[in-house]
């Protein structure tokens, strides 16, 4: 046998190789968010759920009113995060919420940067700071801050 | 129906990390305990096999496959594996001898927590276009339950430090727990937040390890000759993705498998309840209708140690265990699956 075996190589990448659509539903939600602008979903119930859900939560029927929102707020619950985890994307210690946009009934989570947990409160009133760069996805709300 | 007797059950240590030992060395011991505790001798002496495990915390596609290295499937066995705690690995057991495609099975659960960071992992549960992104983790979503449920006015910081207390104090005689010892609501309370409003003994630790059981026809147990206790209900439901369109004051889904199991059937002597945080026990107690002469986790519950994806199945032994002993006639068993009490299996137990 030669020293000088032929080595066999093979590039690879691990990671998903193909792409999806998100549907008409979060689809739509999603490029929204790329315009800087939120919709809603009215439930079977005719409550407006944000983000918008494909099938009611309750009755599973197919949703499909939408709804035009602002993009401001009132906190429903938090929780303070002192010790943010290096996945988190914010760097400085924040809020978790749930916040229910106006106009709308059931209420999103997402991240609120108040500075300081002394800023914090149920029934505080939050809006959107939009990331510089809107890509059509949930990050493109990069977080609320009090309004 | 086919009753259903639970005729043994063994959990290891909670161990903040289990170092060098993989999955299959986890699984063994508890395997080797649960069979010797009946008198057979491998898998092969059981008509059914399975296991609820969770690929993420390997971080590889398929690794429950390798947990099936610790059985001996050769020759092959019937076995299958739900990414869940084993808790729904007794469940699907539960339907197949039900249904008469099997007289016995064995179960397991089991999880290596300690490589990962645990709440970022099973952030990875929830949606993929509008939560994963954030990266919320389990200990913020509960904490935004606890929150909600202390502004509703349905508990206090006191209440869920006392929770938390009694669990300490309870499992100074359990072997196998991780955290124990007296420590009183006031020393609790003066400590400081964590992830607000939760303080950090309001969270389960993280722990390594595994749990087995093994059930069988009431018929076969008696073959077997060894003592059991009979599942007299079973029923499991989930809530809502969307948290927002949950109340998460409540447990609603815990209250309908509750109702389903049939709780409410008789006394409930000892309740072990799958709590991961501190208020999550106050919600369950309510949900299952559970009065103050009933003894909530005298094993010290998860907050003690919580082997992912075994301790849902170890409630159900616990209960199963004191049943087969003699200190109790009738108990009732709790596990939980993702976020903030979003799936909930519940279990009524009664002596022979």
């Amino acid at each position: 046998m030669s020293a000088q075996a032929e080595v066999l190589q093979q590039a690879f990448t691990l990671g998903y190789t193909y792409t999806r659509t998100t549907g008409p539903v979060v689809g739509r939600f999603l490029t929204a968010l790329r315009d800087r602008k939120i919709v809603g979903i009215k439930g079977s119930d005719g409550k407006v759920i944000v983000p918008p859900m494909e099938y009611d939560p309750v009755t599973a029927e197919e949703l499909s009113e939408f709804v035009d929102l602002p993009d401001t707020g009132v906190v429903k619950t938090w929780a303070w995060v002192k010790h943010p985890r290096g996945k988190h994307l914010l760097d400085k210690p924040f809020a978790w919420a749930q916040i229910q946009i106006d106009g709308s009934d059931i209420p999103m989570i997402h991240m609120v940067d108040a500075g300081d947990e002394s800023k914090m409160s149920t029934g505080m009133k939050v809006k959107v700071r939009w990331a510089d760069e809107t890509k059509g996805f949930i990050t493109d709300i990069a977080c609320f801050e009090p309004a | 129906m086919r009753d259903i007797a639970i005729v043994s059950f063994v959990q290891s240590d909670c161990v903040r990390d289990a170092g060098a030992l993989n999955e299959v060395e986890l699984i063994m011991p508890v395997i080797r305990k649960v069979l010797d505790n009946v008198g057979i001798q491998s898998a092969q002496d059981v008509d059914f096999t399975c296991s609820g495990s969770c690929d993420y915390l390997q971080g590889a596609a398929f690794a429950f496959v390798l947990g099936v290295d610790a059985l001996g499937a050769v020759p092959p066995i019937k076995e299958s594996h739900v990414e869940m705690d084993a808790a729904w690995a007794l469940y699907e057991a539960v339907l197949k001898i039900r249904m008469g495609q099997a007289d016995s099975a064995l179960l397991y659960g089991f999880g290596k927590s300690s490589p990962g960071e645990l709440p970022i992992v099973l952030s990875q549960q929830l949606d993929p276009y509008y939560l994963s992104p954030l990266w919320l983790d389990t200990v913020s979503s509960a904490a935004l339950q606890a929150r909600a449920l202390l502004d509703s006015g349905k508990a206090t910081e006191a209440d869920m430090a006392e929770v938390v207390a009694r669990s300490r104090k309870n499992a100074k005689s359990n072997p196998h727990a991780q955290l124990k010892g007296d420590v009183s609501v006031d020393e609790l309370l003066a400590e400081p937040t964590y992830l607000s409003p939760l303080r950090k003994h309001d969270c389960c630790p993280i722990s390594d390890g595994a749990s087995a059981m093994i059930i069988a026809t009431v018929e076969k147990a008696k073959e077997w000759g060894k003592p059991y206790a009979v599942l007299k209900g079973i029923d499991h439901r989930i809530e809502s993705h969307h948290f927002g369109a949950r109340d998460l004051t409540r447990s609603v889904s815990t209250e309908i498998a509750a109702k389903a199991a049939g709780v409410a059937d008789g006394p409930v002597e000892v309740a072990e309840i799958y709590a991961p945080f501190s208020h999550q026990e106050i919600i369950l107690k309510k949900a299952l209708g559970l009065g103050d002469d009933t003894v909530i986790n005298p094993s010290g519950g998860v907050l003690a140690g919580n082997q992912m994806m075994a301790s849902g199945l170890s409630r159900v032994g616990e209960v199963a265990n004191r049943i087969i002993k003699g200190e109790i006639k009738r108990g009732v068993a709790h596990a939980t699956s993702g976020h903030a009490l979003q799936q909930n299996l519940v279990a009524v137990l009664e002596g022979a």
